[in-house]
């Protein structure tokens, strides 16, 4: 079982909601999990309608049967002055490091330094004991992480960093970082959508991850909607039936059915449409070879219920487990 | 509740109007020839390629000579204009027919390579020595290859470029899909502080003073910061990046101008910024943000594009009365197929009457807060764009859907 979940998606797919839904999924029966945010978005506050999260990590939801989240967004540049602080005890020279520009320098324009620290920052939390009892601090960390297009070279910045600086802490720490990252103690879960442009960035961030020896998890695909009338049913209506249809919709109590049934009709060939781009796009998420889960379209929107609903579903299927 | 008496239904196709809400003239935007710039900016996810695209072929064939600028890895502007590897030179679009207008338009099309293009400064700016210097530096080779905000400012200095060859009289620019959609505001700007900094000074001191004898020149405090990047980052690396910073330092300036020259560009009356959403409540969130900005900015915002909007021909069968409709064809003994079909389009209505229920409430916050905005509605499709002419349906939709 992955103690690292990395939850990444085209934008728009959803992977906040899914992430967070994950965490809460895997919070089950007293354990507790840690839901971080890499990209300063507060993205998670917003879905649980909390205030904007400091870089402190606090508990946002409970889950059925005792288990926590709890939630941190972590900053780049508090991290590097902790870091800082670790390994040197800068005190009021990490504020003349900011104010020279030092800071901003390290976390905004030097390549890979801001990523590193996000990375270290989450497997740090992953290797985190209890001091009294020495059991893991959290059972789960579950990142919220950057889209698919950018997610390898996000999870492989430490391979790079460490070939650039090749002695130091920020060297070390990449390679710590990078063994955490490419064991099965790591999973890397792709968010999309039945469409065609999520499921072809899913399948370039699939070869991209195991190019780079990254360990995928599963591909979550998310707001799938029941299919209430198949390619046949809507065939038949637009045809010969159609006469019929209209009688049965004034049977059924409505007026103007004579008017109403064409419209009807071009709603139900837009939804046939869909129903066979789903099949296509089903079919090439098989060929991926990565096990597929499906979560049902949140009708009134990605909310705290919303959560819940995906937690419970993320459960029945075993992500994660 | 007279459930029998005749329903009025819609004679429109679709309802995209948006009562109240000014609507975006499209068509008068890139007709007018003042407008030299359109940058599409919104969160990942809610069609800006595509939008930046159709805008594209139709400026184009109302009589425009165009380039579309994008920065996309899935290189999906590039199929749905056949094309099929864009790069870092603008490409020739075959298929373009002179439209409405009946002058004769072309496009151009290119794919940002921020490598090529940091490439390309570098060797523009410095003398051949010292660009294979700069070239061959690892810290320049990890920085040109794209870690956050090199992109964003790639993406606006290959802006100034085609802008300043002024080849096309209209530059439709697609924004990076950052970790923030405004990354590409700030990019330059951050570089440019970071380039004129005490800190770059710094770094350079020793490099400047002939290597490590000039590290005795430096005060105490300055010495200990240097040493202590030194050891958090390995002494190499330290180097590697002083001599780049060293190596670049005559086109500091440079760079600094050509920031600022973009910034002012994004300013000027003839660029409008398009923002893309979709009638999502993150998308719209994230467009009221970017609204807010380019309003401090003083950037001029022409209007709000929302894209994959519902609508419905039967705009009087409400959600209710179609579930309820339903459930009397189902209540029937021995339903015939014709009465379960109705019931399944009846279900079908109910769930796009609910979907454009919600949207209507997510589009009512945005306008709430920005009811100057203009905006143009587009319907969504069920499929996905892969030609010309998927891009043209697109571009008819851009023009028409504004709310009256």
């Amino acid at each position: 079982m992955s103690r690292l979940q990395v939850v990444s998606g085209k934008g728009g797919t959803g992977k906040t909601t899914v992430a967070a839904a994950l965490a809460l999924a895997l919070a089950t029966e007293g354990k507790r999990t840690l839901l971080v945010e890499v990209e300063g978005r507060q993205g998670i506050a917003q879905l649980f309608g909390t205030e904007a999260l400091p870089y402190e990590e606090r508990k946002i939801a409970v889950a059925p049967g005792g288990g926590e989240v709890y939630a941190l967004a972590i900053d780049a540049e508090r991290a590097l002055l902790d870091y800082l602080q670790m390994f040197y005890k800068l005190g009021s020279a990490g504020r003349a490091l900011k104010k020279l520009g030092a800071i901003d320098f390290a976390t905004t324009v030097a390549p890979g330094v801001r990523d590193v620290l996000l990375t270290g920052k989450a497997c740090e939390a992953v290797r985190r004991r209890d001091r009294r009892t020495g059991e893991p601090a959290y059972h789960h960390v579950v990142m919220d992480a950057p889209p698919t297009g950018r997610i390898t070279r996000f999870l492989n910045v430490n391979d790079e960093v460490a070939g650039l600086a090749r002695i130091g802490p920020i060297h070390n720490q990449a390679q710590a970082v990078m063994r955490v990252l490419k064991s099965p103690q790591t999973a890397v879960h792709l968010v999309t959508l039945l469409e065609e442009m999520p499921v072809q960035e899913t399948a370039d961030g699939i070869a991209e991850l195991r190019e780079a020896d990254l360990p995928v998890g599963g591909v979550l695909v998310n707001m799938v909607r029941p299919h209430v009338l198949d390619e046949d049913a809507v065939r038949a209506a637009g045809g010969d039936h159609r006469e019929e249809i209209t009688r049965a919709l004034t049977a059924a109590g409505l007026g103007g059915t004579e008017a109403l049934v064409g419209p009807l009709l071009d709603e139900a060939a837009e939804h046939a449409e869909r129903v066979a781009l789903e099949r296509e796009q089903r079919e090439t998420l098989a060929k991926l070879r990565v096990p597929s889960y499906e979560l049902p379209f949140l009708g009134e929107g990605a909310d705290i219920a919303g959560v819940y609903r995906l937690a419970r579903e993320l459960r029945k299927l075993g992500v994660g487990a | 509740m007279s459930g029998v008496s005749t329903e009025p239904v819609a004679e429109t196709a679709l309802d995209t109007s948006l009562e109240g809400v000014p609507g975006l003239e499209v068509d008068a935007l890139l007709d007018d020839p003042g407008t030299r710039i359109v940058v599409c900016c919104g969160a990942g996810g809610v069609g800006k390629t595509t939008t930046a695209a159709a805008l594209g072929v139709r400026a184009a064939e109302r009589g425009r000579r165009v380039v579309v600028l994008t920065i996309d890895p899935a290189r999906r502007l590039a199929q749905s204009m056949g094309i099929d590897q864009l790069d870092n030179v603008p490409r020739r679009v075959d298929g373009i027919s002179p439209g409405a207008t009946g002058q004769d338009g072309e496009l151009h099309a290119m794919m940002l390579d921020m490598k090529r293009t940091f490439d390309e400064i570098v060797e523009a700016h410095a003398d051949p020595a010292r660009a294979a210097a700069i070239l061959g530096n690892p810290f320049y080779q990890s920085l040109s290859a794209g870690f956050a905000g090199t992109q964003e400012y790639m993406a606006m200095e290959k802006l100034g470029q085609l802008r300043a060859r002024d080849e096309w009289d209209l530059i439709i620019v697609d924004t990076p899909p950052s970790r923030s959609a405004l990354d590409f505001l700030d990019a330059p700007k951050r570089l440019g502080s970071f380039l004129d900094g005490r800190f770059i000074k710094l770094l350079m001191a020793p490099a400047k003073a002939g290597g490590r004898a000039g590290m005795r020149i430096l005060n105490a405090s300055m010495s200990m910061m240097t040493g202590t990047l030194g050891k958090l980052l390995g002494g190499q690396f330290l180097q590697d990046i002083q001599t780049f910073v060293a190596a670049m330092d005559t086109m500091f300036g440079g760079f600094r101008t050509r920031a600022d020259a973009t910034y002012r560009l994004l300013q000027a009356p003839g660029t409008a910024f398009l923002v893309v959403a979709a009638p999502e409540p993150d998308a719209l969130r994230e467009a009221a943000y970017f609204v807010e900005r380019l309003g401090a900015e003083r950037m001029p915002l022409a209007g709000l594009v929302l894209n994959r909007v519902h609508g419905t021909g039967a705009t009087g069968l409400s959600a209710e009365r179609a579930l309820a409709a339903a459930e009397t064809l189902k209540q029937e003994p021995g339903g015939a197929s014709a009465s379960d079909l109705a019931a399944g389009l009846l279900h079908l209505h109910a769930e796009r009457m609910q979907v454009i229920a919600r949207e209507q409430r997510t589009r009512d916050r945005f306008t709430s807060l920005h009811p100057e905005v203009p905006v143009t509605a587009v319907p969504a499709l069920p499929g996905d764009v892969h030609d010309l002419s998927g891009l043209r349906a697109i571009g008819d939709r851009l023009a028409a859907g504004h709310g009256g």
